[in-house]
């Protein structure tokens, strides 16, 4: 059991008078549901250019949302006064909202049920809060990587960010769950980038540490090699310069980690988001191919295709203990030997779909926003057993890539076509690898791509991947957000020559 | 903490106290008061929405020190105790290196207040979605009568800033944003269509308007026709333009191209800054003063970033024209960096026009003079490929339409392309009038553009997308 310690100052705020208020009004007005978020959320984001400080922003941003069911119809209401009468007078606004949209609404709003929680507080694993680590020891730190790469012959420049965010949120609803959440995370980022003037060609290689729900031991070596990344980004780089450019085709890929999981994010994470598949996103993120109709029996992709959704792993961009609609964390299935078996649900969509209770997927980024279905950690089981190592992936490739670091990223509305970039790409010879080739793109579409997948690694290749930045809804919110996944082999995939693309 | 708690002081008075309060060498203090309503719909229903109260404070400290001038900054939203604010920034400013983009802070004379600032923030709430939502309750029963599914967003939101500094600034502006997204779906999907509104006042704009354009979109699609991936000749309309427009006019840093790292660096070193982009004369424009985009005409940011500075806090942001006769004419650098390459500083402003002084020409009326070539709606999911060309990938949208001999003759299935806008303009072979247009996939973030349609040759539509 994790030790539990909330922010002090945080729990300082006169959090029980203004849930009460609001919830209190909430009732008195009739309203069916209602809950409320008051939450805090700390973020310091330090920018360093050729080991200069570029920017330093140090933010708070603390306000109230309430949302209510009244009469079958939404109402959302928000600010950042933090006073009971305020508080109050949220509801008020928020049933004056459900009232007139209600000639509007043809669909009446039920949630599917949940039991209350009681009272229950929740941290997520970490050791040093990072909001807490003073800008000069930031600054510092980034400095000092900084000039390691600087001072390696061939970097022009070098780009070194932290973006660090603690989120305390208070939850409470008509049904009785009160929970006290404090989550931690952190996204550090290198970039060493080198010029060719006379060409007017430059290039880029940057770390590829993903973004953690960790705190600031992550840049102090735990939960990723930092000193190893660095020394070999110069190398990388230069290779990178000077590598031929790709000759288009198809060809085997062994994809690492660090560009899988972003493959999974679009591919799988957004196509099985129900309310996606139901249209509700129709106007903005768009939809999804894997439609409520083909659930249990869409071939996704192969049968090695095992690919979960949880909010439990730990380091989890994703990861709670309650959502933002007061359903407990939870891990299920969405794909099983490569056929499409379950959906990530929030409380509306899976009363309206008759699926029973909600699998907790529900968020708001911002005390201002309405929390909607967002992304749990979806992720790809790697083999059973020992399984392959990733050496053992690119020996059975004749003619192919090795594919590291995630780049460009792009995918259609209803997530068929995809294209993706990354940091490098080492050409596979007979098995060996054989040094870096440049401008590779990868496209393909999602079923076709994953029943390409020929084989996974065992857990020794397993790593969790992720972004701070999922975007989805409008007004749009970010939501962070974890994958797992094993180095994989994909048979037959279309690359493309990005300078061809754009007709040099 | 106690002390943020509870009912939100006056956003100049906060002002005046955070600047009584500072005890380093000089002092800026911004506010933000904002609010917003929105309603969201989808399946011809109303599904989520919201009214919301915002208000963040930031103070910026200035400290002399051995080599230069450190900063800090401190932010946060609510009924923030300002001299907590103050000290925070202090406690930054107080470890922090001398700052690179120092520069004499801007003074009372050179930045005329543009409205009083002790004035109230302006406000909105459900009311400033003007007749939308009682016209949307009408155009779903039309829409399930012709058997079609409406989705969109409708959103206001005004915010009105206070920039307050030690060296006499005290400015206030009001900016109002609006907007109406229309889709429109019909087959079970197989056909759609996407109108869009951006404004200043939704009472000025209209759902029946938006859903005539949206009914005479789907009728062209009526006939289906399947096209390969291929380089076409493309109508892009303004909306479609503001989506590739917008990626190049984020990439107009100065430093980056001086250091050899951008599209407009030079071969052999410097920039492209006089370098003719396209045979057309097109100007590519920010500027304050634009008549219906008007925006926030000095500067305010609460950050430093690659070309701006928290330094040039509160400096009139003037017209500036990033592409003139076709010829690329400035980059956007702050006072400090400007200095060091003895440019003249420039920066970007809240809207963005593209024209091409003199077209007249309607979508209508570059259609008619296609003699085979595909017209678009929208693009999406756009994204970087290739810094060095700004190589674009991204998806059509709700709408591709093929054009023989001048007319419409039926809809095509959807293609990611790989393009850059740099390139569109050297391939543009006409463009028409500049109108008011909307990104479909920026739009929260520049909402205030105006561009023309524009007829591109050998547009690189990559692959096909069975997308709909």
């Amino acid at each position: 059991m994790v030790t539990v310690e909330l922010d002090a100052e945080f729990l300082a705020l006169p959090l029980e008078a203004v849930r009460g208020a609001a919830l209190d009004r909430a009732r008195a007005l009739g309203c069916e549901h209602a809950e409320v978020r008051i939450e805090r959320i700390r973020s310091q984001f330090v920018r360093l250019r050729d080991a200069r400080l570029e920017t330093s922003a140090d933010d708070v941003e603390l306000g109230i949302g309430l949302r209510v069911v009244h009469d079958g119809s939404f109402g959302f209401a928000a600010t950042v006064e933090l006073a009971p009468d305020s508080a109050a007078a949220l509801a008020d606004q928020a049933v004056a909202t459900a009232r007139a949209v209600a000639p509007a609404v043809s669909e009446r709003v039920e949630l599917a049920d949940e039991p209350s929680h009681g009272e229950a507080v929740w941290t997520s694993s970490y050791d040093l809060d990072p909001v807490e680590v003073p800008t000069s020891e930031k600054v510092a730190l980034l400095e000092e990587w900084s000039g390691r790469l600087l001072r390696s012959s061939g970097v022009d420049h070098v780009t070194a960010y932290v973006l660090a965010v603690v989120e305390d949120k208070h939850y409470a609803d008509l049904a009785g769950t009160v929970t006290t959440q404090c989550r931690v995370r952190l996204h550090p980022v290198v970039e060493a980038i080198a010029v060719d003037g006379q060409a007017a060609r430059f290039e880029t290689m940057r770390s590829v540490a993903p973004p953690a729900g960790r705190g600031w031991e992550y840049l102090l070596g735990e939960g990723w090699d930092w000193d190893g990344e660095l020394a070999r980004i110069p190398e990388y780089l230069i290779e990178k310069l000077r590598a031929p450019t790709v000759v288009p085709g198809a060809y085997d890929l062994v994809i690492d980690p660090s560009n899988l999981w972003l493959v999974i994010h679009e591919s799988i994470g957004h196509a099985t988001e129900l309310d996606r598949a139901m249209g509700y996103e129709a106007a903005y993120a768009g939809t999804s191919f894997a439609t409520f109709d083909k659930l249990g029996t869409l071939k996704y992709g192969s049968d090695i295709m095992n690919v979960t959704g949880d909010r439990t792993v730990a380091h989890g961009l994703a990861t709670v203990a309650y959502d933002d609609e007061g359903v407990e964390a939870q891990s299920f299935d969405l794909i099983r030997n490569g056929v499409l078996v379950g959906y990530q649900l929030d409380r509306r969509i899976a009363r309206l779909k008759g699926l029973g209770r909600s699998n907790g997927c529900a968020f708001a980024d911002s005390p201002g926003h309405v929390p909607i279905q967002r992304m749990a950690n979806v992720s790809l089981r790697p083999a059973a057993g020992p399984g392959p190592s990733t050496d053992e992936l690119i020996s059975s490739v004749d003619n192919g890539f090795y594919v590291v670091g995630d780049k460009s990223w792009s995918i259609d509305m209803q997530r068929y076509n995809f294209q993706f970039t990354g940091q490098r790409f080492f050409k596979i010879e007979k098995g060996k690898l054989s040094g870096q080739v440049n401008d590779l793109a990868y496209q393909s579409r999602t079923t076709e791509f994953w029943g390409a997948m020929q084989a996974v690694g065992g857990e020794s290749t397993y790593r969790l991947g992720g972004a701070f930045n999922c975007g989805k809804g409008q007004p749009s919110q970010v939501a962070p957000v974890s994958h797992g996944c094993p180095s994989a082999l994909f048979r037959g995939i279309k690359v493309l020559n990005a300078r061809t693309e754009s007709g040099r | 903490m106690s002390a943020t708690t509870g009912h939100l002081t006056k956003a100049d008075t906060v002002v005046e106290r955070a600047l009584e309060a500072s005890q380093s060498d000089a002092c800026i203090v911004i506010v933000e008061e904002a609010s917003e309503a929105e309603l969201r719909f989808a399946n011809n229903t109303a599904t989520t929405n919201g009214t919301r109260r915002d208000r963040n404070v930031s103070v910026i400290a200035f400290r002399e020190v051995a080599g230069g001038t450190a900063v800090g900054t401190a932010s946060s939203s609510g009924a923030t105790d300002a001299i907590d604010l103050v000290r925070r920034a202090e406690a930054i400013a107080l470890s922090a290196p001398p700052a690179e983009d120092a520069f004499p802070l801007v003074t009372q004379g050179q930045s005329a207040a543009p409205s009083e600032f002790s004035d109230p923030p302006v406000m909105t709430n459900l009311a400033g979605l003007g007749d939308v939502l009682t016209g949307l309750g009408d155009a779903f029963g039309r829409a399930r009568a012709a058997g079609t599914t409406l989705s969109g967003f409708a959103e206001h939101r005004v915010s009105t800033v206070y920039l307050g500094s030690s060296t006499g600034l005290r400015l206030r502006y009001v900016q109002p944003t609006g907007k109406l997204e229309l889709v429109a779906r019909t087959d079970g999907g197989a056909r759609s269509a996407w109108a869009s509104a951006g404004a200043a006042d939704l009472a000025t704009v209209h759902v029946e308007e938006l859903e005539e354009r949206l009914a005479r979109r789907l009728a062209w699609g009526e006939r289906k026709v399947e096209l390969d991936s291929g380089r076409y000749e493309v109508v892009l309309p303004p909306d479609a333009v503001a989506d590739l427009i917008i990626m190049l006019g984020g990439s107009i840093s100065g430093r980056e191209a001086e250091e050899g790292r951008s599209v407009f660096s030079a071969p052999g070193g410097g920039t492209r800054v006089g370098e003719s982009l396209s045979s057309h004369p097109f100007s590519l424009r920010s500027d304050p003063f634009e008549p219906g985009l008007e925006c926030t005409p000095f500067l305010v940011t609460p950050a430093s970033g690659q070309d701006v500075s928290v330094f040039d806090n509160g400096l009139p942001i003037e017209r500036t024209e990033w592409i003139s006769q076709g010829c690329l004419a400035r980059l956007e650098y702050h006072r400090a960096a400007a200095a060091r390459s003895g440019v003249r500083p420039a920066a970007s402003a809240d809207n963005l026009i593209l024209e091409l002084p003199g077209a007249t020409g309607s979508i209508e009326d570059l259609v008619g003079r296609t003699e085979r070539g595909l017209l678009l709606t929208c693009l999406w999911y756009i994204r970087e490929v290739d810094a060095e060309t700004l190589l674009l990938t991204g998806l059509t949208r709700d709408g591709v339409y093929l054009v023989e001999h001048g007319e419409i003759v039926g809809s095509v299935n959807n293609f990611r392309f790989n393009e850059s806008p740099v390139d569109m303009l050297a391939k543009t072979v006409e463009a028409g009038r500049t109108e008011r247009a909307l990104s479909r996939e920026s739009n929260e973030w520049l909402n205030r553009t105006a561009m023309p349609a524009l007829r591109v040759a050998e547009f690189n539509m990559s692959s096909v997308s069975p997308a709909t």
